[in-house]
Protein backbone atom coordinates (compact mmCIF):
# COMPACT_ATOMS: atom_id res chain seq x y z
CA UNK A 1 0.00 0.00 0.00
CA UNK A 2 1.65 3.16 -1.30
CA UNK A 3 1.55 6.75 0.85
CA UNK A 4 -0.81 9.00 -0.42
CA UNK A 5 -2.04 12.19 0.70
CA UNK A 6 -5.32 12.11 2.86
CA UNK A 7 -8.43 13.28 1.00
CA UNK A 8 -11.40 14.13 2.70
CA UNK A 9 -12.91 14.53 6.30
CA UNK A 10 -13.08 10.30 6.96
CA UNK A 11 -9.25 10.31 5.88
CA UNK A 12 -8.14 12.82 8.50
CA UNK A 13 -10.02 11.61 10.73
CA UNK A 14 -7.15 9.58 12.59
CA UNK A 15 -4.81 12.60 13.16
CA UNK A 16 -7.95 14.80 14.51
CA UNK A 17 -7.72 13.02 17.84
CA UNK A 18 -3.79 13.02 18.52
CA UNK A 19 -3.70 16.61 16.85
CA UNK A 20 -6.12 18.01 19.08
CA UNK A 21 -4.68 16.70 22.36
CA UNK A 22 -1.37 17.64 21.62
CA UNK A 23 -2.98 21.20 20.76
CA UNK A 24 -4.69 21.71 24.05
CA UNK A 25 -2.91 19.86 26.50
CA UNK A 26 0.91 20.93 25.41
CA UNK A 27 -0.01 24.14 23.15
CA UNK A 28 -2.34 25.83 25.52
CA UNK A 29 -0.90 25.05 28.81
CA UNK A 30 2.52 26.27 26.83
CA UNK A 31 0.94 29.75 26.09
CA UNK A 32 -0.83 30.13 29.25
CA UNK A 33 2.69 29.64 30.62
CA UNK A 34 4.30 32.49 28.46
CA UNK A 35 1.07 34.78 29.31
CA UNK A 36 1.49 34.29 32.67
CA UNK A 37 5.42 35.26 32.79
CA UNK A 38 4.11 38.85 31.30
CA UNK A 39 1.23 39.39 33.83
CA UNK A 40 1.67 41.50 36.92
CA UNK A 41 1.83 39.77 40.47
CA UNK A 42 -0.72 40.96 43.24
CA UNK A 43 -0.42 41.14 46.88
CA UNK A 44 -1.14 37.92 48.43
CA UNK A 45 0.25 35.58 45.74
CA UNK A 46 -2.66 36.37 42.96
CA UNK A 47 -1.47 37.59 39.28
CA UNK A 48 -3.37 39.81 36.75
CA UNK A 49 -3.53 40.09 33.61
CA UNK A 50 -0.92 42.59 32.16
CA UNK A 51 1.72 43.45 29.93
CA UNK A 52 4.79 44.11 32.39
CA UNK A 53 8.53 43.28 32.13
CA UNK A 54 9.32 43.10 35.88
CA UNK A 55 9.17 39.24 36.13
CA UNK A 56 12.01 39.40 33.25
CA UNK A 57 13.83 41.98 34.52
CA UNK A 58 14.27 39.84 38.24
CA UNK A 59 16.88 38.39 35.80
CA UNK A 60 19.32 41.12 36.56
CA UNK A 61 19.52 40.79 39.83
CA UNK A 62 22.44 38.92 41.46
CA UNK A 63 20.65 36.51 43.39
CA UNK A 64 19.25 35.20 39.77
CA UNK A 65 22.53 35.73 37.94
CA UNK A 66 24.08 33.30 41.18
CA UNK A 67 21.70 30.63 40.57
CA UNK A 68 21.95 30.92 36.69
CA UNK A 69 25.81 31.07 36.63
CA UNK A 70 25.64 27.59 39.05
CA UNK A 71 22.96 25.48 37.26
CA UNK A 72 25.00 26.31 33.85
CA UNK A 73 28.24 25.40 35.77
CA UNK A 74 26.88 22.00 36.95
CA UNK A 75 25.27 21.56 33.88
CA UNK A 76 28.37 21.18 32.02
CA UNK A 77 30.47 19.61 34.50
CA UNK A 78 27.67 16.87 34.89
CA UNK A 79 27.74 16.59 31.07
CA UNK A 80 31.16 16.52 30.79
CA UNK A 81 32.05 14.07 33.34
CA UNK A 82 29.46 11.66 31.82
CA UNK A 83 30.67 11.90 28.72
CA UNK A 84 34.29 11.14 29.45
CA UNK A 85 32.60 7.64 31.75
CA UNK A 86 29.82 7.17 28.91
CA UNK A 87 32.26 7.28 25.54
CA UNK A 88 34.62 4.22 25.97
CA UNK A 89 31.91 2.71 27.92
CA UNK A 90 29.44 2.44 24.82
CA UNK A 91 32.23 1.61 23.16
CA UNK A 92 32.96 -1.48 24.78
CA UNK A 93 29.87 -2.40 25.22
CA UNK A 94 28.82 -2.00 21.74
CA UNK A 95 31.79 -4.33 20.50
CA UNK A 96 30.45 -7.03 23.44
CA UNK A 97 27.99 -9.94 22.09
CA UNK A 98 24.78 -9.18 21.72
CA UNK A 99 23.63 -10.84 24.71
CA UNK A 100 25.65 -8.84 26.90
CA UNK A 101 24.72 -6.24 24.99
CA UNK A 102 21.10 -6.55 26.02
CA UNK A 103 22.02 -6.72 30.05
CA UNK A 104 23.49 -3.97 30.30
CA UNK A 105 21.15 -1.83 28.30
CA UNK A 106 18.16 -2.92 30.65
CA UNK A 107 20.32 -2.29 33.38
CA UNK A 108 21.26 1.57 31.82
CA UNK A 109 17.36 1.96 30.67
CA UNK A 110 16.20 1.11 34.76
CA UNK A 111 18.20 3.24 36.22
CA UNK A 112 17.49 6.05 33.75
CA UNK A 113 14.10 5.27 34.67
CA UNK A 114 14.02 5.79 38.42
CA UNK A 115 12.96 8.22 40.00
CA UNK A 116 14.92 11.31 41.07
CA UNK A 117 13.80 10.46 44.27
CA UNK A 118 14.82 7.60 44.98
CA UNK A 119 18.03 7.91 42.93
CA UNK A 120 18.90 10.64 45.60
CA UNK A 121 18.05 8.74 48.72
CA UNK A 122 20.06 5.81 47.19
CA UNK A 123 23.03 8.36 46.98
CA UNK A 124 22.50 10.37 50.56
CA UNK A 125 22.19 6.48 51.81
CA UNK A 126 25.42 5.22 50.26
CA UNK A 127 27.30 8.96 51.28
CA UNK A 128 25.39 9.04 55.24
CA UNK A 129 27.75 8.84 58.23
CA UNK A 130 25.74 5.58 58.95
CA UNK A 131 25.30 3.31 56.04
CA UNK A 132 27.62 4.91 53.52
CA UNK A 133 30.77 4.20 52.34
CA UNK A 134 33.22 6.01 54.98
CA UNK A 135 32.44 2.74 57.02
CA UNK A 136 34.21 0.15 54.35
CA UNK A 137 37.20 2.81 54.54
CA UNK A 138 37.30 2.80 57.94
CA UNK A 139 36.43 -0.86 58.05
CA UNK A 140 39.74 -1.10 55.32
CA UNK A 141 41.50 0.99 58.11
CA UNK A 142 41.98 4.10 55.51
CA UNK A 143 40.15 6.37 57.97
CA UNK A 144 39.96 6.99 61.36
CA UNK A 145 35.96 7.29 61.39
CA UNK A 146 32.89 7.24 59.58
CA UNK A 147 31.83 10.73 58.22
CA UNK A 148 29.03 12.29 56.40
CA UNK A 149 29.95 13.14 52.67
CA UNK A 150 25.79 14.60 52.44
CA UNK A 151 25.16 17.54 51.76
CA UNK A 152 28.31 18.75 49.36
CA UNK A 153 28.53 19.56 46.17
CA UNK A 154 30.47 16.63 45.31
CA UNK A 155 27.54 14.62 46.05
CA UNK A 156 24.85 16.75 43.36
CA UNK A 157 27.53 16.17 40.82
CA UNK A 158 28.07 12.41 41.51
CA UNK A 159 23.87 11.84 41.69
CA UNK A 160 23.61 13.85 38.94
CA UNK A 161 26.38 12.01 36.63
CA UNK A 162 24.80 8.64 37.84
CA UNK A 163 21.67 9.87 36.25
CA UNK A 164 23.03 11.69 33.14
CA UNK A 165 25.75 8.77 31.94
CA UNK A 166 23.26 6.20 31.48
CA UNK A 167 21.22 9.13 28.97
CA UNK A 168 24.58 9.28 27.44
CA UNK A 169 25.50 5.81 26.68
CA UNK A 170 21.79 5.82 25.07
CA UNK A 171 22.16 8.71 22.99
CA UNK A 172 25.53 7.22 21.73
CA UNK A 173 24.86 3.39 21.48
CA UNK A 174 23.16 4.12 18.33
CA UNK A 175 26.21 5.31 16.32
CA UNK A 176 28.74 3.24 17.97
CA UNK A 177 27.03 0.00 17.86
CA UNK A 178 26.68 0.98 13.67
CA UNK A 179 30.66 2.27 13.23
CA UNK A 180 31.97 0.07 11.00
CA UNK A 181 34.73 -1.99 12.62
CA UNK A 182 36.37 -2.23 9.59
CA UNK A 183 37.75 1.18 10.34
CA UNK A 184 40.17 0.12 13.93
CA UNK A 185 40.61 -2.99 12.02
CA UNK A 186 42.39 -0.95 9.05
CA UNK A 187 44.14 1.24 11.84
CA UNK A 188 45.14 -1.94 13.69
CA UNK A 189 47.04 -3.26 10.70
CA UNK A 190 48.83 -0.46 10.36
CA UNK A 191 50.18 -0.74 13.35
CA UNK A 192 48.18 1.57 15.98
CA UNK A 193 47.70 0.50 19.38
CA UNK A 194 43.99 0.06 20.40
CA UNK A 195 44.49 3.00 22.40
CA UNK A 196 45.45 4.85 19.56
CA UNK A 197 43.19 3.36 16.74
CA UNK A 198 40.47 4.49 19.52
CA UNK A 199 41.35 8.07 19.46
CA UNK A 200 42.77 8.40 16.43
CA UNK A 201 39.95 6.49 14.31
CA UNK A 202 36.73 5.70 16.72
CA UNK A 203 36.42 9.44 18.35
CA UNK A 204 36.94 11.47 14.83
CA UNK A 205 34.52 9.56 13.31
CA UNK A 206 31.88 10.29 15.89
CA UNK A 207 32.11 14.15 16.85
CA UNK A 208 28.94 14.91 15.90
CA UNK A 209 27.31 12.47 18.13
CA UNK A 210 29.76 13.61 20.76
CA UNK A 211 29.20 17.06 20.47
CA UNK A 212 25.33 16.05 20.41
CA UNK A 213 25.24 14.01 23.25
CA UNK A 214 27.18 16.55 25.25
CA UNK A 215 24.54 19.13 24.72
CA UNK A 216 21.48 16.86 25.22
CA UNK A 217 23.36 15.74 28.65
CA UNK A 218 23.47 19.32 29.35
CA UNK A 219 19.94 19.92 28.67
CA UNK A 220 19.32 16.69 30.41
CA UNK A 221 21.17 18.05 33.98
CA UNK A 222 19.03 21.21 33.57
CA UNK A 223 15.86 19.90 33.77
CA UNK A 224 17.45 17.94 37.34
CA UNK A 225 15.16 19.21 39.91
CA UNK A 226 15.18 16.64 42.98
CA UNK A 227 19.15 15.89 43.36
CA UNK A 228 20.54 19.07 44.30
CA UNK A 229 17.68 19.56 47.37
CA UNK A 230 18.26 16.22 48.83
CA UNK A 231 22.49 16.22 48.12
CA UNK A 232 22.65 19.89 48.40
CA UNK A 233 22.62 22.82 50.45
CA UNK A 234 20.32 25.59 49.46
CA UNK A 235 23.40 27.31 47.63
CA UNK A 236 23.31 24.41 45.65
CA UNK A 237 20.09 24.57 44.04
CA UNK A 238 19.20 24.91 40.42
CA UNK A 239 17.09 27.07 38.32
CA UNK A 240 14.43 24.34 37.92
CA UNK A 241 14.44 24.32 41.77
CA UNK A 242 13.83 28.05 41.70
CA UNK A 243 11.07 28.05 39.08
CA UNK A 244 9.35 25.52 41.42
CA UNK A 245 10.12 27.09 44.88
CA UNK A 246 8.97 30.70 43.12
CA UNK A 247 5.54 29.24 41.90
CA UNK A 248 4.51 26.86 44.79
CA UNK A 249 5.81 28.53 48.05
CA UNK A 250 6.76 32.12 47.15
CA UNK A 251 3.46 32.29 44.97
CA UNK A 252 4.86 34.00 42.46
CA UNK A 253 3.64 32.18 39.40
CA UNK A 254 4.80 35.56 37.17
CA UNK A 255 8.22 35.19 37.74
CA UNK A 256 8.55 31.09 37.68
CA UNK A 257 6.73 31.56 34.12
CA UNK A 258 9.02 34.16 33.22
CA UNK A 259 11.92 31.57 34.25
CA UNK A 260 10.88 28.78 32.36
CA UNK A 261 10.32 30.38 29.12
CA UNK A 262 14.05 31.54 29.73
CA UNK A 263 14.76 27.96 30.14
CA UNK A 264 12.83 26.90 27.43
CA UNK A 265 14.85 29.17 24.79
CA UNK A 266 18.36 28.20 26.34
CA UNK A 267 17.12 24.53 25.59
CA UNK A 268 15.64 25.50 22.57
CA UNK A 269 19.22 27.08 21.07
CA UNK A 270 21.32 24.49 22.40
CA UNK A 271 18.89 22.40 20.18
CA UNK A 272 19.64 24.27 17.70
CA UNK A 273 23.06 24.52 17.66
CA UNK A 274 23.43 20.53 17.97
CA UNK A 275 21.52 20.55 14.44
CA UNK A 276 23.81 22.97 13.19
CA UNK A 277 26.77 21.76 14.40
CA UNK A 278 25.42 18.33 12.72
CA UNK A 279 25.20 20.15 9.13
CA UNK A 280 28.35 21.99 9.61
CA UNK A 281 30.43 18.43 10.47
CA UNK A 282 28.91 16.37 8.15
CA UNK A 283 29.51 18.96 5.17
CA UNK B 1 45.98 -6.97 28.51
CA UNK B 2 43.88 -5.06 26.63
CA UNK B 3 41.01 -7.51 27.40
CA UNK B 4 41.54 -6.90 31.00
CA UNK B 5 41.62 -3.33 30.91
CA UNK B 6 38.47 -3.73 29.48
CA UNK B 7 36.45 -5.71 31.40
CA UNK B 8 38.03 -3.76 34.52
CA UNK B 9 36.50 -0.48 33.14
CA UNK B 10 33.08 -2.57 32.72
CA UNK B 11 33.45 -3.72 36.22
CA UNK B 12 34.31 -0.21 37.47
CA UNK B 13 31.41 1.71 36.12
CA UNK B 14 29.31 -1.46 37.05
CA UNK B 15 30.13 -0.75 40.91
CA UNK B 16 29.40 3.50 40.14
CA UNK B 17 25.52 1.94 38.96
CA UNK B 18 25.16 -0.55 41.44
CA UNK B 19 26.10 0.64 44.63
CA UNK B 20 23.78 2.84 45.75
CA UNK B 21 20.98 0.30 44.98
CA UNK B 22 22.98 -2.59 46.81
CA UNK B 23 22.98 -0.14 49.97
CA UNK B 24 19.67 0.76 49.75
CA UNK B 25 18.61 -2.94 49.51
CA UNK B 26 20.55 -3.76 52.45
CA UNK B 27 19.51 -1.33 54.27
CA UNK B 28 15.44 -2.63 53.48
CA UNK B 29 16.54 -5.37 55.35
CA UNK B 30 17.34 -4.20 58.51
CA UNK B 31 15.47 -5.59 61.79
CA UNK B 32 15.58 -2.01 64.11
CA UNK B 33 13.97 1.09 62.32
CA UNK B 34 17.48 2.66 61.52
CA UNK B 35 19.66 2.37 58.37
CA UNK B 36 22.46 0.48 59.32
CA UNK B 37 24.86 -0.79 56.48
CA UNK B 38 25.48 -4.02 56.50
CA UNK B 39 21.97 -4.89 57.63
CA UNK B 40 21.38 -5.66 61.14
CA UNK B 41 19.51 -8.84 61.42
CA UNK B 42 17.01 -9.62 58.60
CA UNK B 43 13.38 -8.34 57.99
CA UNK B 44 11.07 -8.47 55.92
CA UNK B 45 8.91 -6.24 57.92
CA UNK B 46 9.50 -3.03 55.76
CA UNK B 47 8.08 -4.47 52.64
CA UNK B 48 5.26 -5.45 54.52
CA UNK B 49 4.69 -1.99 55.74
CA UNK B 50 4.03 -0.75 51.84
CA UNK B 51 1.24 -3.04 51.68
CA UNK B 52 -0.15 -2.89 55.00
CA UNK B 53 0.19 0.75 56.18
CA UNK B 54 -2.94 2.65 54.88
CA UNK B 55 -1.05 5.59 53.74
CA UNK B 56 1.81 4.16 51.78
CA UNK B 57 -0.74 1.40 50.16
CA UNK B 58 -2.60 5.08 48.76
CA UNK B 59 0.32 6.29 47.42
CA UNK B 60 1.14 3.31 45.75
CA UNK B 61 -2.41 2.51 44.41
CA UNK B 62 -2.57 6.31 42.97
CA UNK B 63 0.62 5.28 41.62
CA UNK B 64 -0.42 2.47 39.83
CA UNK B 65 -3.74 3.54 38.59
CA UNK B 66 -1.78 6.63 36.97
CA UNK B 67 0.83 5.12 35.37
CA UNK B 68 -1.55 2.48 33.59
CA UNK B 69 -4.39 5.31 32.94
CA UNK B 70 -1.86 7.59 31.18
CA UNK B 71 0.27 5.10 29.38
CA UNK B 72 -2.71 4.19 27.66
CA UNK B 73 -3.60 7.47 27.09
CA UNK B 74 -0.49 7.98 25.64
CA UNK B 75 -0.91 4.97 23.25
CA UNK B 76 -4.55 6.17 22.11
CA UNK B 77 -2.82 9.32 21.40
CA UNK B 78 0.41 8.17 19.09
CA UNK B 79 -0.95 4.94 17.51
CA UNK B 80 -3.22 6.90 15.31
CA UNK B 81 -0.81 9.40 14.81
CA UNK B 82 2.14 7.23 13.93
CA UNK B 83 0.14 4.97 11.20
CA UNK B 84 -0.86 8.53 9.52
CA UNK B 85 2.27 9.55 9.31
CA UNK B 86 3.14 6.19 8.09
CA UNK B 87 0.03 5.98 5.92
CA UNK B 88 0.15 9.35 4.46
CA UNK B 89 1.95 11.80 2.41
CA UNK B 90 1.14 14.83 4.91
CA UNK B 91 4.51 17.31 5.82
CA UNK B 92 2.05 19.32 8.12
CA UNK B 93 1.12 16.58 10.20
CA UNK B 94 5.30 16.23 10.81
CA UNK B 95 4.55 18.96 13.39
CA UNK B 96 2.59 16.90 15.73
CA UNK B 97 5.27 14.71 15.94
CA UNK B 98 7.85 17.87 16.99
CA UNK B 99 5.25 18.65 19.68
CA UNK B 100 4.76 15.46 20.59
CA UNK B 101 8.60 14.90 21.04
CA UNK B 102 9.15 18.18 22.63
CA UNK B 103 7.89 17.67 26.41
CA UNK B 104 10.32 14.93 27.08
CA UNK B 105 13.14 16.76 25.28
CA UNK B 106 12.99 19.94 27.53
CA UNK B 107 13.01 20.17 31.23
CA UNK B 108 10.44 18.55 33.06
CA UNK B 109 10.06 21.50 34.98
CA UNK B 110 8.54 23.44 32.11
CA UNK B 111 5.65 20.93 31.36
CA UNK B 112 5.21 20.81 34.71
CA UNK B 113 5.02 24.42 34.98
CA UNK B 114 2.77 24.72 32.09
CA UNK B 115 0.45 22.31 33.54
CA UNK B 116 0.11 24.11 36.65
CA UNK B 117 -0.44 27.36 35.19
CA UNK B 118 -3.06 25.87 32.54
CA UNK B 119 -5.31 23.52 35.02
CA UNK B 120 -5.33 26.68 37.48
CA UNK B 121 -6.21 29.05 35.07
CA UNK B 122 -8.95 26.09 33.79
CA UNK B 123 -9.95 25.63 37.45
CA UNK B 124 -9.58 22.23 37.30
CA UNK B 125 -6.81 22.03 39.75
CA UNK B 126 -6.06 19.40 41.90
CA UNK B 127 -8.65 16.70 39.96
CA UNK B 128 -6.87 13.29 40.03
CA UNK B 129 -7.33 13.37 35.89
CA UNK B 130 -5.28 15.99 35.68
CA UNK B 131 -2.29 14.27 36.30
CA UNK B 132 -3.44 11.30 33.95
CA UNK B 133 -3.44 14.26 30.90
CA UNK B 134 -0.06 15.48 31.78
CA UNK B 135 1.73 12.58 31.99
CA UNK B 136 -0.46 11.00 28.85
CA UNK B 137 1.11 14.48 27.18
CA UNK B 138 4.82 14.50 28.61
CA UNK B 139 5.48 10.54 27.79
CA UNK B 140 3.50 10.61 24.33
CA UNK B 141 7.45 10.47 22.96
CA UNK B 142 7.88 7.47 24.02
CA UNK B 143 5.03 5.35 22.27
CA UNK B 144 5.61 7.64 19.75
CA UNK B 145 9.01 6.58 18.85
CA UNK B 146 8.81 2.97 19.54
CA UNK B 147 5.79 2.95 16.96
CA UNK B 148 7.21 5.11 14.04
CA UNK B 149 9.98 2.80 14.30
CA UNK B 150 7.69 -0.06 14.31
CA UNK B 151 5.51 1.59 11.17
CA UNK B 152 8.93 1.68 9.55
CA UNK B 153 9.82 -1.71 9.83
CA UNK B 154 6.89 -2.82 8.30
CA UNK B 155 7.37 -4.18 4.52
CA UNK B 156 5.07 -2.08 2.45
CA UNK B 157 4.53 -5.13 -0.28
CA UNK B 158 3.03 -6.96 2.42
CA UNK B 159 -0.03 -4.20 2.78
CA UNK B 160 0.05 -3.77 -0.91
CA UNK B 161 -0.48 -7.46 -1.76
CA UNK B 162 -3.66 -7.41 0.89
CA UNK B 163 -4.76 -4.48 -1.07
CA UNK B 164 -4.64 -5.87 -4.41
CA UNK B 165 -6.43 -8.99 -3.04
CA UNK B 166 -9.52 -6.19 -2.33
CA UNK B 167 -8.58 -5.74 1.49
CA UNK B 168 -9.85 -2.32 2.26
CA UNK B 169 -7.63 0.20 4.78
CA UNK B 170 -9.58 -1.62 7.59
CA UNK B 171 -9.35 -4.44 7.03
CA UNK B 172 -5.21 -4.03 5.90
CA UNK B 173 -4.75 -2.53 9.43
CA UNK B 174 -6.45 -5.07 11.24
CA UNK B 175 -5.06 -8.42 9.66
CA UNK B 176 -1.81 -7.20 8.71
CA UNK B 177 -0.73 -3.96 9.96
CA UNK B 178 -1.50 -4.73 13.56
CA UNK B 179 -0.11 -7.79 13.96
CA UNK B 180 3.19 -6.24 13.32
CA UNK B 181 3.03 -3.50 15.16
CA UNK B 182 1.61 -5.08 18.39
CA UNK B 183 5.21 -5.49 20.04
CA UNK B 184 5.72 -1.99 19.79
CA UNK B 185 2.40 -0.97 20.82
CA UNK B 186 3.39 -2.83 24.28
CA UNK B 187 6.92 -1.66 24.41
CA UNK B 188 5.73 1.85 24.15
CA UNK B 189 2.93 1.35 26.68
CA UNK B 190 5.47 -0.45 28.84
CA UNK B 191 8.35 2.58 28.92
CA UNK B 192 5.40 5.05 29.37
CA UNK B 193 4.14 2.93 31.90
CA UNK B 194 7.47 2.75 34.11
CA UNK B 195 8.19 6.58 33.07
CA UNK B 196 4.97 7.72 34.48
CA UNK B 197 5.51 5.08 37.78
CA UNK B 198 8.96 7.38 38.37
CA UNK B 199 7.50 10.76 37.74
CA UNK B 200 7.82 13.24 40.71
CA UNK B 201 7.80 16.90 38.84
CA UNK B 202 4.86 16.55 36.63
CA UNK B 203 2.94 14.87 39.17
CA UNK B 204 3.56 17.05 42.45
CA UNK B 205 3.10 20.43 40.07
CA UNK B 206 -0.72 18.96 39.50
CA UNK B 207 -2.38 17.16 41.93
CA UNK B 208 0.83 16.93 44.38
CA UNK B 209 -1.08 19.11 47.09
CA UNK B 210 -4.63 16.99 46.80
CA UNK B 211 -2.63 13.58 46.94
CA UNK B 212 0.39 11.55 46.87
CA UNK B 213 1.52 9.38 44.61
CA UNK B 214 4.71 7.40 45.67
CA UNK B 215 7.50 8.98 44.57
CA UNK B 216 5.78 12.16 46.20
CA UNK B 217 5.63 10.28 49.15
CA UNK B 218 8.90 9.42 49.65
CA UNK B 219 9.74 12.92 49.14
CA UNK B 220 7.67 14.43 51.61
CA UNK B 221 9.03 11.58 53.82
CA UNK B 222 12.55 12.67 53.54
CA UNK B 223 12.06 15.61 55.27
CA UNK B 224 11.09 13.92 58.42
CA UNK B 225 14.16 11.35 58.55
CA UNK B 226 14.75 8.17 56.67
CA UNK B 227 12.98 4.92 56.98
CA UNK B 228 13.72 1.40 55.92
CA UNK B 229 10.40 1.58 54.79
CA UNK B 230 11.73 4.16 52.45
CA UNK B 231 13.94 2.11 51.29
CA UNK B 232 11.75 -0.98 50.70
CA UNK B 233 9.85 0.87 48.25
CA UNK B 234 13.34 1.99 46.08
CA UNK B 235 13.77 -1.64 45.74
CA UNK B 236 10.18 -2.41 45.16
CA UNK B 237 10.47 0.65 42.25
CA UNK B 238 14.43 -0.76 41.17
CA UNK B 239 12.68 -4.31 40.66
CA UNK B 240 9.50 -3.30 39.10
CA UNK B 241 11.37 -1.39 36.61
CA UNK B 242 13.80 -3.57 35.67
CA UNK B 243 11.60 -6.53 35.45
CA UNK B 244 9.59 -4.19 33.14
CA UNK B 245 12.87 -3.62 30.93
CA UNK B 246 13.54 -7.39 31.08
CA UNK B 247 10.32 -8.43 29.68
CA UNK B 248 10.77 -6.05 27.07
CA UNK B 249 14.41 -7.33 26.27
CA UNK B 250 13.08 -10.81 26.86
CA UNK B 251 9.55 -10.30 24.40
CA UNK B 252 11.43 -7.67 21.69
CA UNK B 253 14.39 -6.53 20.09
CA UNK B 254 15.92 -3.93 22.56
CA UNK B 255 18.86 -3.24 20.76
CA UNK B 256 17.04 -2.50 17.61
CA UNK B 257 14.61 -0.53 19.93
CA UNK B 258 17.92 1.70 21.13
CA UNK B 259 18.64 1.78 17.72
CA UNK B 260 21.22 -0.51 17.10
CA UNK B 261 20.01 -0.58 13.49
CA UNK B 262 19.01 2.36 11.48
CA UNK B 263 15.06 2.44 10.72
CA UNK B 264 15.57 1.15 6.99
CA UNK B 265 16.51 -2.12 7.59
Amino acid sequence: MRREPARGLVQHLPVIFPGLMLTIFFIVPFGTMVAVSFFRRQQGGFYVPDFVLANYARFLTPFFGNVLVFSLYLAIAVAVVSLVIAVPFTYLIARSRRQTQVIWLVALLSILSLSEVIIGFAWSTLLSRTAGITNLLVWLGLMGAPQALVPSFEAVLTGMVYQAMPYAVLVLYPSMVRLDPTLTEAARTLGASPLKAFFTVVLPALRTTLIATLIMAFIFALGSYLLPQILGRPSHWTLSVLITDQALYQSNMPFAAAMAVFLVLVSLALVALTMFAGKKLEA
Amino acid sequence: MERFLSRLYLALVGIFLAAPIVVVTGVSFNEKQNLAFPPQGFSLHWFAQIFSDPEWLRALIASVLLAVTSAALAVVIALPLAWFLWRRIAPWAQVFQLLGVAPFTLPPVITALGFLTFWATSGFYGQPWTAVIAHAIFFVTLPLVTLTLGFSSIDRSLTEAAATMGADDRTVFRTVVLPLILPYVVSGYAFAFVLSLNEYIVAYMTIGFVRETLPIKVFNALRYGYTPTMAAVSVLFVAVTAAVFGLIARFGDLPRLMGAMSTKD
